[in-house]
């Protein structure tokens, strides 16, 4: 763990996004506290500039505060991406095992169907499936999880098809484990960094995605998300920059550091790439 | 690829993309079918066109009181004759709505497109030729920022800085409104009004484009055969053009393949920030109204011309690399 950390902090981007991710963390956890009531609710005359009446990010057409509504979206935002991160891991990490464990007709199947995903414009099926089973937090994180397994499974099929012929496999087969504890217990552990560094890509990318849905008014209608702020300031943006500038400043910091982090982790995990790149990431 | 064996290759690819258009076209029609409530009510569009009598005369329209393998068939049919339903919100055909629509969403994708991977290589080859340079951290900073940076995001804030603050571009549509031009005044005037959004769409592709050619030259220079070009004088800057780059560029268009469909919807995001009259914008307005024939016909369209991109790439590389294994 120490080695680990240590070969980690030799990354300085990945520190600096590690630190900003904290801070993201602090301030979604600290919502609550900071912005006690409803980020809904009217907190000043609308289209407060920043710093007037003590709005530090200033209000909206509605006067509702948008440091509030920043705040309060972060909880979102994070609880999204790393909720159907999970679920697309859950689908992609099964398909991607079967596939490279079983091989053959199971493997061609598996990545024909992986393929197909991967072809098929994946923002605008996830705009039809959160549009077709009405748009709520449920459907946004099933929607994000179903455009995003694809390239898990892809990832795990390849670590898998590597694996399976070592020696260790072998042994495990010869002492008769079952295919299931072989893939569970032996198989997957050694696969798990490739994961993670991806799981934390992912959770980027399903914050993106879910930032893009809301915008487009596909977020769910009780709560308050940066996609919906920023798309409720595209219309008056001549009237209130602010309105639009600082949630898509915070989508952009939060979604930063946590692509540093990816990149920090994959140096971490994979000291002899990392070596061969020369650092220069 | 020999010549002989290319028709071949082609007659595969066909197949397989005719089968992904007829798996598209199933998803479709699942997703009608799993949506809650009745297909009928789907197809009618949820608003403004439910009256009993309508819905009793979809339901028999698509043959609902059918079994199910029976409106699958009749559904395909009927998409494969581009028959994408009707927009009873537009009270027009969707095929007639999405045609309309869809030269301005080529015309925005492809500028995006020409310039996300021109200006990808070319940053990517400058970047790699200078590693460790301040050229090159610069762009590999702008490489990170834009992955960080949401589309729509970016859009708002070219038209916050281009259009309110310094009143260089318009901020929407594709031509000016209320004005009489002619002949080259109105390809200025589209082309005016193109530059942010296809910008917009570009940049993002243009920093993965730019980090995917700066890291293959990296892998490329390091081969034998540069060496080799290198131990028998070949200039330095013909080195980089003829053996690296040309090599460098197949991952290059293998992902240009892949990216695509992102292209296609991304240009959703755009064209609802500029207002940008193409299949994007009618998806979005469909959106508002929950009109799904027109949603689902976009996503049909949009698939189809992703698969016909894929069928484009697959063909140049074949052309470009003989060594391309055919299957």
């Amino acid at each position: 763990m120490r080695d680990f950390w240590r070969r980690y902090r030799r990354n300085k981007g990945a520190v600096v996004g590690l630190a900003l991710l904290l801070l993201v963390f602090a301030l979604a956890a600290a919502a609550p506290l900071l912005f006690p009531g409803s980020p809904w609710d009217m907190a000043g005359a609308p289209f407060l500039p920043p710093g007037e009446m003590g709005m530090l990010l200033g209000t909206d057409s509605l006067g509702r505060d948008v440091a509030a509504g920043i705040a309060h979206g972060a909880r979102i935002s994070l609880m999204v991406g790393a909720v159907s991160t999970i679920f697309a891991l859950g689908v992609g990490v099964s398909l991607g095992a079967i596939a490279g464990y079983l091989g053959g007709f199971a493997d061609d199947l598996v990545m024909r169907f992986t393929e197909f995903f991967q072809t098929i414009p994946s923002f605008v099926l996830a705009i039809l499936l959160v549009a077709i089973f009405t748009p709520s937090i449920t459907s946004v994180i099933a929607a994000i999880a179903i455009v995003s397994w694809p390239p898990v499974a892809r990832v795990v099929r390849a670590e898998f098809l590597s694996l399976r012929g070592r020696e260790f496999v072998q042994a495990a087969e010869v002492l008769g484990k079952s295919r299931l504890s072989i893939v569970v217990g032996d198989i997957l552990p050694n696969a798990l960094s490739p994961i993670i560094v991806l799981a934390s890509l992912m959770v980027a990318s399903a914050i993106l995605l879910e930032s893009a849905l809301s915008f487009l008014g596909l977020g769910d209608p009780n709560l308050m998300t940066w996609g919906f702020l920023i798309g409720s300031g595209r219309s008056v943006i001549r009237l209130a920059w602010w309105m639009s500038v600082f949630p898509g400043l915070a989508i952009f910091v939060t979604v930063l550091s946590l692509n540093l982090v990816g990149e920090g982790l994959s140096d971490a995990l994979n000291p002899r790439l990392a070596r061969q790149r020369g650092g220069a990431a | 690829m020999e010549a002989s064996r290319l028709p071949g290759f082609l007659a595969r690819r066909v197949v397989k993309s005719v089968l992904v258009v007829l798996a598209i076209v199933v998803c479709n029609f699942l997703l009608v079918h799993a949506a809650p409530g009745d297909p009928a009510s789907v197809m009618a569009g949820q608003s403004g066109a439910a009256d009993p009598l309508f819905l009793e005369q979809l339901r028999r329209q698509f043959g609902l009181d059918q079994p199910f393998h029976i409106q699958l068939w009749v559904y395909l049919k009927s998409v494969l004759s581009l028959d994408l339903g009707f927009s009873h919100r537009q009270q027009a055909p969707v095929a007639q709505l999405i045609a309309e629509r869809l030269p301005a969403t080529l015309l925005l994708t492809g500028a995006a497109f020409i310039f996300a991977v021109g200006g990808g290589v070319a940053l990517g080859a400058l970047a790699a030729r200078r590693v460790g340079s301040w050229a090159d951290s610069a762009i590999t900073a702008l490489a990170l920022t834009f992955y960080a940076t949401p589309l729509f995001w970016v859009g708002l804030m070219l038209v916050l800085v281009f259009s309110v603050w310094l009143e260089w571009l318009p901020s929407f549509g594709m031509s000016s409104v209320g004005v009489e031009l002619h002949g080259m005044a109105v390809v200025w005037d589209v082309a005016q009004h193109l530059l942010l959004p296809a910008l917009t769409l570009g940049l993002f592709y243009l920093a993965v484009y730019a980090r995917l050619t700066r890291a293959t030259m990296l892998e490329v220079a390091d081969q034998d055969f540069v060496k080799t070009a290198r131990a028998k004088g070949v200039p330095e800057g013909r080195i980089t053009r003829a053996h690296i780059l040309r090599n460098a560029l197949l991952p290059v268009i293998t992902f240009a393949g892949i990216q695509a469909g992102q292209l296609v919807g991304g240009s959703i995001l755009v064209e609802t920030v500029f207002a940008w009259p193409g299949i994007g914008r009618l998806a979005f307005e469909a959106l508002l109204a929950r009109d799904y024939p027109v949603l689902l016909g976009v996503f049909f369209c949009t698939s189809v011309i992703v698969v016909l991109f894929n069928l484009a790439t697959d063909l140049l590389y074949a052309v470009i690399d003989p060594r391309v294994e055919v299957g």
